[in-house]
This record gives C-alpha cells, sequence and structure tokens, in this order.
C-alpha cells in the first residue's frame, strides 16, 4: 500500500512542500534590504547568512553553491537575488542556475539601484509581483517514494539515544523501504561510534563509501584537533552535560541511532545536492544548528525531523522542522515548540514503534501544508554557511 | 511510591541511566536490562535526571560501556552504584590538548 502527500510540482520535476518566494542576499553586506522586503511582502522568507566577501576562493563557491541550491530547492517556488554589487560570490551564476529550473528569478543591485531605498523600492516591487504569480499553484497528489527528509538531533541528552533517535530511525527505515531519501550528518557525532556506520555502507567497511566515512570522521577530528584544545570545553555541549551526555563518544553512539538501520549509499559534501537520490545518505556537515540546516535545505530536502532533549525551538526559513522530544520533563515545559512527546517510550507508555507511526504520520500531515511550531511561530531567523577558510 | 529506574542497554554495558527524577544518595534503583530482568542497587550520591549510574565495580583506566561500545574510560577506581559523569571518567577522542 502506497503512501501519498500534496505537494508543489515545479517546472524541473521537483515537488515542493511549501511554495515560498526566497529573498537571497549574495552577500551580508545586502541583508538589510532583503529583510525590509520580507517585512512588507507576505509569501517571502529570506536567508539572512553572514558570508559572501574577503573570504578565500574555496569558501566563495561555497557560498555561491548552497545560496544556488537553496533557490534550486523544490519548497521555492521563485527567488529574489539581493546584491550589493561588489562581493566575492558570483550571483549572475545564482540567477542563471535558478532560472535553468524553469522558476521565476529576479535580480536587484543595491549600488546600480541608487541605494537602500531604492533597492528596498525594487526588491518589493519584484517580490510581491512573483507571490503573486506562484501563490495560486494548486497541490497535487505525489508518491511518498518523492520525498527527501533530512534528520537531526539537536539539545541533545540521554533520552535522544533511547527514545527520540530511535523514533527518527523507525520513520527513515520506513521512508526507505518505501523508496524515499532519507539524509543524516553531523560528522562530529560519528566519533566514537563511526566503526557502526562503516559497516552499514554499501561495498562494506572496506569499500569506498565505508573508507570515506573513516575519512570525514578523521578530517573532522583533526580539524578539532588541530588548535590543541581538548574537545570537550565544545562537544558535548554544557548542556549535553548538564542532561547526562558526558562524553563526545556517548554522544556520538545515541546520535547515530536516527539513521535507522538501513545501508548507507554514500556520502554528500556540504554543497551537494541530495534531492531524490533514493535510500539512506550522510552529508558532511558540523552539528551547529544554521550551518546543518543550511547544508540539509540546500541538499533539496522538503522537511526535517529533528530529535531533542534539552529543547532546541528553531526551525528554518523554507524548510519546516518537525521537533520529536525525547524528555518528559522537557516535552512538559516546552509544548508549544514540541510537535511530538517521545518522552512517553522513556516512561514505558508507550512502544518505539507505536511513537514511529505518530511521527510518520504527523510528517504527512506536515508534507500537505500543516505548520510545524517553529514554522508558526515564526522562530527560524538563524542560519547560515560552513565555510573552511577564515575571514580576509 | 513509584519504582525508580535505570536502564541498561547492552548487556557489555557497565553503566545504567537513570529516568527518574530526585534520586537522592542511599535511594534503592531499579537496572533493567533489554531483558526487563531487574537489578536493584543502592546509589552512593544524588543523580539528575538521565545521568549515569554504575552496574559493576570499575577500575581505574578501564573502559565506559554504554550501547555495548566504549564511551570513554574510569578516570578513578568507580564501584557498583557510583553516580558516573565528566567527574570521574573521561572522553578519549577529540582530545587536542593530548598531543601538546
Amino acid at each position: 500500500m502506497g503512501y501519498t502527500f500534496q505537494g508543489y510540482r515545479r517546472p524541473d520535476g521537483r515537488v515542493g512542500a511549501r511554495n515560498l518566494v526566497a529573498v537571497i542576499p549574495s552577500v551580508i553586506c545586502a541583508n538589510d534590504v532583503g529583510q525590509a522586503i520580507c517585512r512588507q511582502v507576505q509569501g517571502t522568507i529570506g536567508y539572512f547568512h553572514h558570508q559572501g566577501c574577503c573570504q578565500l576562493p574555496l569558501d566563495l563557491k561555497r557560498v555561491t553553491d548552497t545560496l544556488s541550491n537553496l533557490g534550486q530547492s523544490p519548497n521555492v517556488g521563485a527567488a529574489l537575488i539581493v546584491s550589493l554589487g561588489c562581493e566575492g560570490t558570483d550571483h549572475e551564476r545564482i540567477v542563471e542556475e535558478i532560472r535553468a529550473t524553469g522558476k521565476p528569478c529576479e535580480i536587484i543591485r543595491i549600488q546600480e539601484l541608487g541605494g537602500t531605498s531604492r533597492a528596498i523600492q525594487a526588491g518589493i516591487d519584484a517580490a510581491q509581483r512573483m507571490v503573486k504569480e506562484i501563490s495560486g499553484q494548486q497541490r497535487e497528489t505525489v508518491d511518498i517514494s518523492e520525498l527527501t527528509m533530512a534528520i537531526k538531533c539537536g539539545a541533545s541528552d540521554t533520552t535522544s539515544g533511547m527514545a527520540s533517535n530511535c523514533v527518527i530511525g523507525y520513520v527513515a527505515d520506513k521512508l526507505v523501504d518505501l523508496g524515499a531519501t532519507v539524509i543524516f550528518g553531523e560528522t562530529t557525532e560519528f566519533l566514537g561510534g563511526e566503526h557502526i556506520l562503516a559497516r552499514r555502507a554499501v561495498g562494506g567497511e572496506n569499500g569506498p563509501v565505508g573508507q570515506k566515512i573513516y575519512q570525514i570522521v578523521d578530517e573532522m577530528e583533526k580539524r578539532a584537533m588541530a588548535i590543541g584544545e581538548d574537545m570537550r570545553g565544545g562537544q558535548p555541549t554544557p548542556g549535553n552535560i548538564a542532561g547526562g551526555l558526558s562524553s563526545i563518544e556517548e554522544k556520538s553512539l545515541g546520535a547515530i541511532v536516527k539513521s535507522g538501520h538501513r545501508p548507507i549509499q554514500g556520502v554528500l559534501d556540504y554543497c551537494d545536492q541530495g534531492y531524490g537520490n533514493k535510500g539512506l545518505w550522510i552529508k558532511d556537515t558540523p552539528g551547529r544548528e544554521p550551518e546543518i540546516l543550511t547544508g540539509m535545505a540546500a541538499t533539496g530536502a522538503q522537511v526535517m525531523m529533528f530529535s531533542t532533549g534539552r529543547g532546541a525551538p528553531q526551525g528554518f526559513p523554507s524548510m519546516p522542522v518537525i521537533k520529536i522530544c525525547g524528555n518528559p520533563n522537557t516535552y512538559e515545559r516546552m509544548q508549544h515548540d514540541m510537535d511530538l512527546n517521545a518522552g512517553v517510550i522513556i516512561e514505558g507508555k508507550k512502544s518505539i514503534e507505536e511513537v514511529g507511526e505518530e511521527a510518520f504520520a504527523l510528517l504527512l500531515e506536515v508534507l500537505n501544508g500543516r505548520m510545524t511550531n517553529n514554522e508558526a511561530l515564526g522562530y527560524y531567523g538563524s542560519m547560515d554557511i560552513f565555510c573552511l577558510g577564515p575571514v580576509i | 511510591m513509584d519504582v525508580k529506574l535505570a536502564l541498561r542497554v547492552d548487556d557489555l554495558d557497565n553503566v545504567a541511566t537513570v529516568f527518574a527524577n530526585e534520586v537522592k544518595a542511599g535511594d534503592e534503583i531499579e537496572i533493567r536490562d533489554k531483558r526487563g530482568h531487574l537489578d536493584p542497587v543502592i546509589v552512593h550520591s544524588d543523580v539528575p535526571y538521565g545521568h549515569k549510574i554504575a552496574v559493576v565495580d570499575i577500575p581505574k583506566g578501564a573502559h565506559i560501556m554504554k550501547y555495548g561500545e566504549s564511551i570513554g574510560e574510569a578516570d578513578v577506581d568507580i564501584k557498583r552504584g557510583d553516580y558516573v559523569h565528566v567527574h570521574n571518567m573521561k572522553a578519549l577522542r577529540g582530545r587536542g590538548d593530548l598531543g601538546k
């Protein structure tokens, strides 16, 4: 028996779960103009990052790739690029690549238009045109195999690995079996559990995928250790430690539970798209929310399922984020931020499978348009792009 | 009064995670393994919700085991019923400080 959801079919064939006009500053210096446009025009969201100039070429390419991928993502129906005019990103390439998907994309240039107020006026006019153009599009019935779901855990405690991550693992397995795509990341939180993931790689631990898993973990660990400090000051976080997690190894072993049990098909770089790849994939990302949420939305994921124990409230501008809470005490305190209570598993009131089915049903509702708590509250202002080099 | 539970995830584990509020020194905790077998133990100090206790004696330098895997090593000799956390165990990964 098949599962379906109601989505927006894009000209390139992809399917969105939301229908938004994205306002995309090509550089941090264009954020204020972009924010003014978003405040005025309903149906828009903004990607207000902090990158795009005075960075090494490697990072300028990462920023350009990520902004382009966000504009191409299926929850975005049209895009407005806000350029200052002197930035280091390739804003013309962003426009070309988004237009190549067949969706409307316009650009305004602040310096060329004569400054802030004129750019805001031009941007409001353009965003209004695009919102009116796309807002009449109807949802259509599509098979669940057209779903690409990202998964993550944040503000974790010891309930995460025993309840909420088990629920996400259940949903991930079910989606993979239904022909959908599931992507997880947080390479830092593979430390101590990488051998378990590598053994699940297609081709085994010694195949190219298994070896790549070891490689990305090694690179992440070396980056953290290059400063000559004990990582324990930053990972686990003080909140993780207060929640009972004593080491990065303990955090990792609980974190990887959310990936379920299916074979790992491959490892995506931070700037890769993974929409429709089918099966379970890893994306090489850090654990911090703004950077991983951005990387996952840029992958093309229509939705994220996010496990928490301490209570992480945030979402992402264009990607609904479903919060599964493993800690019954936290759920009691933060019900307006948490979308599902998996704490009942810790209390012995329900099984992982029962709560997993509840999470799957909620996922379908959210894909069909039901807002998550962070969407309804507009709690999605923080996003950023994971860069490797210094600001220069 | 409700039974205060600690969960031992894997048979190789030498710690269990306490899922009960306001556990005080001298309280009896039921350690439950994955088959549902119960093993009562007296805890030697207050243990916050979601934190760990030792299921067996763990000598200094031995691995702390959870999920059937190492999550670090004991910094001191740990007794059955002791609270186990960053004060008496340490991570072995991401330790840039050890390379100095």
